[in-house]
Formats: C-alpha cells, structure tokens, sequence
C-alpha cells in the first residue's frame, strides 16, 4: 500500500536556534540512508514550516502519516534515527516523545486566520502559497474589482491597524485612493522592535507571501507602483525569506510590470531598517527609507497626503495585510464578524512571563484576558497568585486582576489605562514588584527615546530617577505625585507615540499598585522583596539546624555561627545576593 | 484664507499658515524655542503649545495649520504650567553658566527662565558632560548647553546646503555633532551659531569680548559682489563681532568671510607707512620672476627697512606714484595700466579707486574681488 509521508520542521527563528536546520537535514540524510521512496512505494518528504507559536517545545516535528498527524517536542538531532526507526519505518509513535496536552489545547482555543499557513506550509515555496489558495485573491482583486470595491471590502471587514494605534484600514486606503498623484507609494511596517514582539517576525518568516499578496492589493486599491517593506537587519531570516517570496513573484509575474496579465504595474523592495525601536514609527519610518536620521516628524499632514518623500503613502502593518487576502476571498461579513462592533477579526499576541505556555497565540478581538492567561495560556507557572498583566509593549500599562474579564480590543484596553499597542502581553505574578516592573519598561522607553522633544527626552529620565530612587530606598514624600505630574505631562506634550506612552506603565501601576509605591516610599519595603536595597535576609533561629550550608556560600562573609547552633547574618556585612536564601535546604533564611 | 480666533480676537490668514503664523501677525506672544520662520517646521521642544476648543490634548502652534472657525487659547494655567514643567526640565539638564556664558542678555533659554520666575527645579538628576575640544578658529562647540532645538541642523542642511551636522545617540544622550562625532570640518559659514538660541554655538573669537553694549554700525560687506548686509557690534573702535539682520536682503545669512574675516581690521599687521619696493641688485631688472621670498615680519610686524622695501613719507609716494602712471601712460596709453583693489578697503575706498582709474588714467583695466 501506498503511504504519504509529510515531516514537517520547524524553521522560524526559534526552531532555528534549538537546531531546526539540523533535525531537518537529519531526517532528510535518514531518508536517503534507507532509501525508503524506492523500497516501499512510499513517498515521504521533509518540509521546513515557520513558527507555531510555541517555542518554548522547539524543535517541534509534525510527522504526517496518511494525513494521521503526530507531533514531538524538543527534537534533537539524536532523537531522529529513533523516531525515523519505529514510526516511520514501523508506524509506532515514540510516545514519550510526543507533544502533551497542553500543546493541543494551546492551540484550539485559539483561532488562526494571520497565522493559518505558519507552521503548515513551507514558506520558502510560492507553490505551497499557491496550493492553499494563495494569490488568489491579489488576482481577484487585480482583474476583477475596482479599487472602490476593495477599498469597500476592507472598510466593511472593520479592519484596524495592527501596528498599535488601530486606525480603520478602510479609511486609511481611501484617503490613500483619494489624493491624486502620479506617484504613490505602499510601505509595510516590519520594524517590530517592541522587545520580546515576535508576531510580525513569524509572519514574514512562516508566512511572507500573504503579506506580499496583502500589499499588491492595497496597490491596486490606492493606485500606487512601488512598495517598501521595512524590515530591521536583526531579523535577517525574515529578510531573506521575504526577499525568497519577492524574487518568486517576479518569476510568476505576481510582481511587475503587467502583473497577473493586466496592465497593472507594481513592484516591491526590501529597505533594512538598523534597528531603533523609534523606526517603527510612521514618519520616522519613511525618513529613514529617505536615508534621513529616523526621527518623528509632526503630522502636520497624513501620510495618505504627504508619506514618503512627501508624496502619497499607504503605510500599514504587517499583520494588517496578511489579513487582507483572506478578507477579499472569504468576504469582509465573515472578517467583521469574527471580532467585535468596534474591531473585526483576530489579533495574534505575544504571552510571556510568569505563564505556563508562553508564545504565540490569535484569538478574535474581543475575548477577555482571563481566556487568554488561563485557557490558552494555562495559567499562572508554579501555581502562584497572578498580579497583573501588562499589556502592549514597553509602553503598555499593567491590568490588575480586577479587570481580567474585559473584552480586549482597542477601546477597552485604553479604558483600564494600557494600549493595545503590538500585541506584547506579560503575564506578571505576586513575585513581581510593580515599581521595579515600571522601571524596567521606562528604562526601555527612555534609551530608545530619538532626543528630539524635551518631554519625552529629558521628561522620561527624571521619572526614570524617581523611580531609581524609590527601588533603593530613598523615596521622598511627594514622589508619587511627582511622577504623576510628570507621567500627565510627558503623554500629553510629547510629539510622537513613543512618548506620548512612555508613562503608561508608571501610571498604570500608580493606578492600581499606589500601595507598593507607598510601602517603598514610606516604610521602606518591597512587598514583593524584589527591590534589593529593601530587603533583608534573616534566619529563622528555631528553623536552622545550623548546618552552615550558608556560611559556606556567603560571599560577602556575612554569616556567623557555629555547626549545630543557629546561624545569624551580620546586616552590615550582608551585600543581598540572595545566595544564602537559595543554598539553605531548610528554609530558614526569610527574604523580607 | 483662514479666519478663525486666537484668545477671542478674530485673524484672516492665508491657508496653510500656522496658528503660531497667525499669533505673530496679531503680535500675541508665544514662546518658542526650536521656531524658525525660515525653516522647516520642527516640533521639538514643546513650548509653543495651545489649546484647541474641542481638542482633547494641547497641540504645537508651530506645526498645527490653521483652520476655518477653530477657537485657540494661547494661555490657561494648564499650559502655562506645562511650559513651566518643560523649562525646568531643559535647565535640569544645562549647566548654570550664565554668569560666565558668551550669550547671558541674549539667550532665549535665559531670557524664557526669567520670564517663567524658574529659580528651583524639582528635577535635578544625570547631566550630559562633554569634553569641549574643537580643532577649528572659528565656532565653538558647548554642547552641555545645547537644547536640541535643531536649528542648527536645519539651517546647515536647508539654507546652507552643507549638512556637517546632525542629531546622533538616543534618549538624554542624544546630541547635535558631525558624523561619527568627529571634530568639526566644514565650511565654518557660522549661520549655526547664528541661529542657536543659547550659548551652545559661538564665535571663538567673541571669547572675553563683551556681550552687550555694542555700538551698532550697519554697513555692506565688502567681500565679494553679493554685498550682503552686515552690522558691526564695535565698542572703543574695535569691531568684536558681525551679525546680519533678517529683513536685510541677504536675509540675515552670511559666510564664513562676512562672518569671521573681520580682525584684519585692527591687526597689527597692517601697514600704517607708504613703502616703495627697493630690488637689491643681484636681482636686476633681466630677472624679475626671481625676486626673493619676501623675508620674515620683523617684530611688531613691520616691514620698513628691509633690502626690498623701503618706508617713506606720503609726499614721496604720491610723487613716485604719479611720475610712474604719467609715464607709462604717455609711453603706452592708458590701457597699459591695470588697477586692482582689495577687499579689504573700505567700500568708499574701492569707490574713489575705481572713478580715479576710470576718470583720472582713463582706463577700464580696474578689478577687485568684489567686482566693479
Ligand atoms: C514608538 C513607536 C513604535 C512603533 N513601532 C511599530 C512597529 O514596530 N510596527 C508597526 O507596525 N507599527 C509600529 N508603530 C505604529 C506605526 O506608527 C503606525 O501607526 C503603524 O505601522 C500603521 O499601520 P497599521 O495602521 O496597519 O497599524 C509604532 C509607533 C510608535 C509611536
Ligand atoms: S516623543 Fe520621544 S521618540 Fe517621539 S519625537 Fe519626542 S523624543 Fe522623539
Ligand atoms: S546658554 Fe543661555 S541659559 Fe545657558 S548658560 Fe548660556 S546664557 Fe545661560
Ligand atoms: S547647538 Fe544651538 S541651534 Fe543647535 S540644536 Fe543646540 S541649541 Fe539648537
Ligand atoms: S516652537 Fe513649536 S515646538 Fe518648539
């Protein structure tokens, strides 16, 4: 009998890093070796796909027997002979080596339309786009609609902007069709730099030719002949693949002159961005393609009026046109309804932090974030008490548990003071200081901050001290209504998003976690024992067994006591590296 | 055109004038600091913010164009203490320098902190320290005390055409320099420290000059042909330094030379004696193209009583002169004789010059850098 064998590997950027390329060579070198095609009629074949989302399993394997999927985790190249051996060759699954139930539900709670063809199709491979109907809809779009009717068809679907600010699509595209000028430009946004973001990475990386096909139609609903995708050189995958997709649609004639046999003309190039976080940035944006400094500029026009060297110019996210082929084939009724009133379709987002499943994940808008965490997320990781999630990137705001059950979408996640922002989520628990976590994200925020305006340049370093000075100790009465003077002052002076965000994090945590700033300022205590200079590690007397485990460890020399009576820290000596808190067997050491 | 309301008076300006366009033509003060009519709109240091009836956040009047029936507020207690907030934080990062600072009277930071009463500041913190090293004569570069405003950088690329300098690093490192943060090399036009509103960018010769009472004396450059506008700031018959006004006709811009080539002037240098060139005799008349390098100034600068020239008094001069011209012209008629002038006389000097060749010797054989 015959028997279709499909492996599929992970390629994107973390199965590469777990050795991806290898497991996939090790199953394509086992395939030669046993000669499999010719002795037993069976075609098997090895494919590399783009991320599933779950990279903390990689190297993740699907094996494909007769369309009966089986997939294993953290594959080694060792693991290869063993699973080729005895499923392969003898159809038994090596069990203990296969995904758990966790991975199964990670991913049917979510609903993939960005991410449908990321981890099932090669994406270095136009033919495998073409075989789940790719192009299809750009050819649709080309030949038979006007560029009012996509123009339509994207309104309708209540599309919003991936890239954060969630502007309606539609909208921007008829702004773009409207203006008049000989020269019209698309430009899609890959600049990710949101740390920790990688959405927009495994769509160009498992999915590049959906983004392509989204921009030819946006060409033709805007009348533009050249588009840019900007992409940061830190995402060298990304840029290779892209450029893979492009040069395979000139050959089909997907990209051109003339493309899909009209009189169309449209054609596209990759500009690689040096990686500023500010580059992401609409304007800042289009000056560095100019080959300016990336810096904001004021939006004295729309970019639909004056873009790219001050000539008409659509620019849009990523995910915000890999969404556009499914919404011409399937319909914009179908897209519109995935979502809510006020947005349509999915979003995919980024879970990290203090989660059981971290990774990827695309849920319709409007979901709540308990759905997120704990369904799909699994909940919180050692089974501690969830805090807060922050949501949006570095300038996102941190949601307490209070609101766990809004709808997320743009409005809502405004409403409790964070963004939407990327899609970044970090799930954050009672382990987690709150002003040490705003710190962290504004120390992001200031550094990448390009200079040009004094609030957010100069502004954003004080409130940056004042946070520095609240984690060490030396808080000041006044502090906190510094900070929010400042944070009120900085989002609404500053020129660009960047700033104008800059202080979410400090005044959603004063919003909701005044007490810990309180507790840091007045009584000098981190309730959460994160800040250092706050805490104090003493030994319980009655607990220790004076095994001196400790005073081995101690760097410092701090701890005294002799075998079998109970230790003591000397305070004055003690630097609180914690190293003590982790070498006693006993628990004796308390960290307050 | 435009009419909309700027705190309550009605204005008509022309589309795509600016709110900040239409406060300057009603004369209604806004502070600006990173402003210039002559440049591209910036935004940057957010001082010139005003409120917009049915807007929900301030807006820069220097980058917001005015439309039909808007109501503007150029002041509330909001927005005075939102300036107020970025004045301190420009301070919390400047050195306070003024007593010693080439532009104390007539810096806008200062005069605005005054306006503002900013005594204490609530924000003091990391300061940016730069060692102070330029390799060039003519512009010093104190960037602990530069705002960032860009004007520098705009007037460098859009009017001068050079770009030499730009912004460079991020955050509260960010900085104005040349690329890679190399010294200054350029054309050293000087329209930078022109336009820098502190004491970031300044002459190196105005060092320890004065900074303020001047005698003022407008006058034309006499470099070259464009015959820009210039006024010399002089004080005790000494010019200490050159400005240019907006509303001149070469619009305030000047170049290096107009700028910075003034101190000839009072250099001591100068002749203040005729000499009459005396050629030794090993060098005759046969070998003209071989006369010796001119021998070193002795101290003091003077040239008088080398073997080459030779000091005498004015009679003697004039007379020598006149003997020469007469005979060259009777010999070989007047268009034997070229004049040429310098730059450096004054311009009533190069005027006389020019009608004595042209009237008195009868020649058009006359130049001067600046073209007659
Ligand atoms: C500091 C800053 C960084 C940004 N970074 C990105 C980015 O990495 N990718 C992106 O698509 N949009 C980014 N944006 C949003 C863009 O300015 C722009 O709104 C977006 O790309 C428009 O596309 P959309 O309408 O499809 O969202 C950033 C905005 C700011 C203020
Ligand atoms: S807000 Fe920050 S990043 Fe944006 S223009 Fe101002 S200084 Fe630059
Ligand atoms: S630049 Fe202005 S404010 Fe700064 S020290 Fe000089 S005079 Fe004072
Ligand atoms: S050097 Fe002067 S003109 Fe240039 S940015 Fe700084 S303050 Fe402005
Ligand atoms: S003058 Fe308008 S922002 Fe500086």
């Amino acid at each position: 009998m015959d028997k279709e064998i499909v492996i599929k590997v992970c390629t994107g950027t973390g199965g590469v890093a777990s050795g991806g390329e290898k497991v996939l060579s090790a199953f394509q070198d086992a395939i030669a070796a046993t000669g499999i095609e010719a002795t037993f009629y069976e075609k098997c074949t090895t494919k590399k796909v783009g991320c599933r989302g779950f990279c903390s399993k990689d190297v993740l394997v699907d094996i494909l027997i007769n369309g009966e999927k089986t997939t294993y985790k953290h594959v080694k190249v060792d693991m290869v002979p063993r699973i080729f051996d005895e499923h392969i060759v003898k159809g038994n699954p090596v069990a203990e080596w296969t995904v758990e139930d966790d991975y199964y539900t990670f991913h049917e709670k979510q609903q993939k339309v960005v991410l449908s063809h990321c981890g099932e199709i090669d994406p270095e491979d136009i033919d495998a786009y073409i075989a789940v109907g790719g192009y299809e809809a750009a050819r649709k779009a080309i030949l038979s609609m006007s560029p009012e009717e996509i123009v339509d068809a994207v309104k309708k679907s209540n599309l919003r902007g991936r890239g954060g600010a969630g502007f309606p699509t539609g909208l921007k595209w008829e702004l773009g069709l409207r203006i008049r000028s000989d020269i019209k430009f698309v430009i899609c946004n890959g600049d990710e730099g949101d740390p920790g973001a990688f959405m927009d990475r495994s769509v160009m990386e498992g999915d590049p030719h959906s983004v392509i096909e989204g921009m030819i139609i946006c060409a033709k609903a805007t009348g533009s002949r050249r588009g840019y995708i900007y992409v940061r050189a830190e995402y060298p995958l990304a840029v290779k693949r892209l450029q893979l997709a492009i040069d395979m649609c000139h050959k089909q004639k997907f990209l051109g002159k003339k493309i899909f046999g009209s009189d169309f003309d449209f054609d596209l190039s990759i500009f690689q961005g040096a990686g500023a976080f500010v580059c992401g940035e609409a304007t800042a944006l289009m000056r560095s393609i100019e080959g300016k400094r990336g810096m904001p500029s004021p939006k004295m026009w729309r970019s639909a009026e004056k873009g790219l060297w001050d000539k008409p110019t659509v620019l849009n996210n990523v995910e915000t046109f890999a969404n556009i082929p499914r919404i011409i084939l399937k319909g914009a009724s179908w897209y519109r309804n995935l979502g809510t009133e006020r947005s349509g379709g999915t979003k995919v987002f980024s879970i990290t932090g203090k989660v059981k499943n971290t990774g990827l994940v695309e849920v319709p808008l409007g979901v709540s974030l308990r759905h997120i965490i704990y369904d799909i997320g699994g909940g919180i990781e050692g089974d501690k008490t969830f805090k807060a999630i922050q949501t949006g990137g570095p300038s996102g705001g941190c949601i307490p548990a209070e609101h766990l059950d809004i709808e997320v979408d743009y409005e809502s996640l405004a409403q409790v003071g964070s963004i939407m922002g990327s899609g970044g989520m970090v799930v954050l628990d009672e382990t987690s200081c709150m002003v040490n976590t705003a710190k962290f994200f504004l120390e992001f925020t200031q550094e990448e901050s390009c200079g040009k305006c004094t609030p957010c340049r100069i502004g954003t370093k004080r409130m940056l001290e004042i946070l520095g000075r609240i984690t060490r100790g030396k808080g000041r009465d006044g502090d906190i209504e510094l900070l929010e003077e400042l944070g009120r002052y900085i989002r609404a002076a500053s020129l660009c998003g960047l700033g104008m965000t800059a202080p979410n994090p400090v005044l959603s945590t004063l919003r909701y976690f005044r007490h810990e700033y309180e507790a840091h300022i007045k009584e000098k205590r981190c309730p959460a024992a994160v800040c250092r200079d706050l805490i104090t590690y003493t030994i319980h007397e009655e607990i220790c067994k004076g095994c001196g485990a400790c005073k081995k460890v101690c760097p410092a020399d701090a701890i005294r006591g002799t075998r079998k009576t109970p230790h003591k820290i000397d305070q004055s000596l003690c630097v609180k590296c914690g190293t003590c808190f982790d070498a006693c067997k006993f628990k004796s050491i308390m960290k307050a | 055109m435009v009419t909309f309301k700027i705190d309550g008076q009605k204005v008509t300006v022309r589309k795509l004038s600016t709110i900040l366009d239409a406060a300057r033509k009603l004369d209604i003060p806004i502070p600006t600091l990173c402003h210039h009519p002559a440049l591209s709109p910036f935004g940057g240091c957010r001082l010139c913010i005003v409120e917009i009836k049915g807007s929900p956040k301030p807006v820069t009047s220097c980058t917001t164009f005015a439309r039909d029936g808007m109501e503007v507020k150029t002041s509330s207690p909001q927005l005075e203490n939102m300036r107020k907030m970025t004045l301190e934080l420009l301070l919390s990062d400047h050195p306070t320098d003024c007593m010693v600072c080439e532009r104390a009277g007539d810096c806008k930071l200062q005069e605005l902190a005054y306006f503002y009463g900013i005594k204490e500041n609530r924000f003091i913190g990391e300061r940016r320290t730069y060692d102070k090293k330029d390799g060039n004569p003519f512009i010093a570069r104190d960037m602990e005390k530069c705002i960032l405003c860009g004007q520098c950088v705009r007037i460098c690329d859009e009017i001068q055409g050079v770009g030499a300098i730009d912004f460079a690093y991020r955050g509260l490192k960010t900085k104005i320099c040349p690329p890679f943060d190399k010294d200054l090399n350029c054309e050293f036009c000087g329209q930078c420290v022109a336009i820098c509103p502190t004491g970031a960018l300044t002459g190196k010769m105005w060092k320890q000059k004065g900074r303020q009472n001047f005698t003022k004396i407008d006058t034309i450059c006499p470099y070259c042909g464009c015959g820009c506008n210039i006024t010399l700031h002089v004080r005790r018959n000494e010019v200490m330094r050159v400005s240019s006004k907006p509303e001149t006709l070469n619009e305030g811009w000047l170049c290096p030379k107009g700028r910075f080539g003034y101190q000839f002037i009072s250099s001591p240098d100068r002749l203040t004696k005729p000499l009459i060139r005396t050629i030794s005799k090993e060098y005759s008349a046969s070998d003209t193209w071989n006369i010796p390098p001119y021998p070193p100034l002795a101290k003091g600068g003077r040239r008088g009583g080398s073997d080459i020239f030779r000091e005498v008094s004015w009679d003697e001069a004039f007379d020598y002169i006149a003997e020469r011209l007469r005979d060259i012209r009777e010999k070989s008629g007047p268009d034997a004789i070229a004049g040429l002038a310098s730059a450096r006389c004054t311009n009533e000097e190069n005027y006389l010059f020019q009608k004595f060749m042209r009237a008195v010797i009868g020649t058009n054989n006359i130049d001067h850098c600046a073209r007659y």
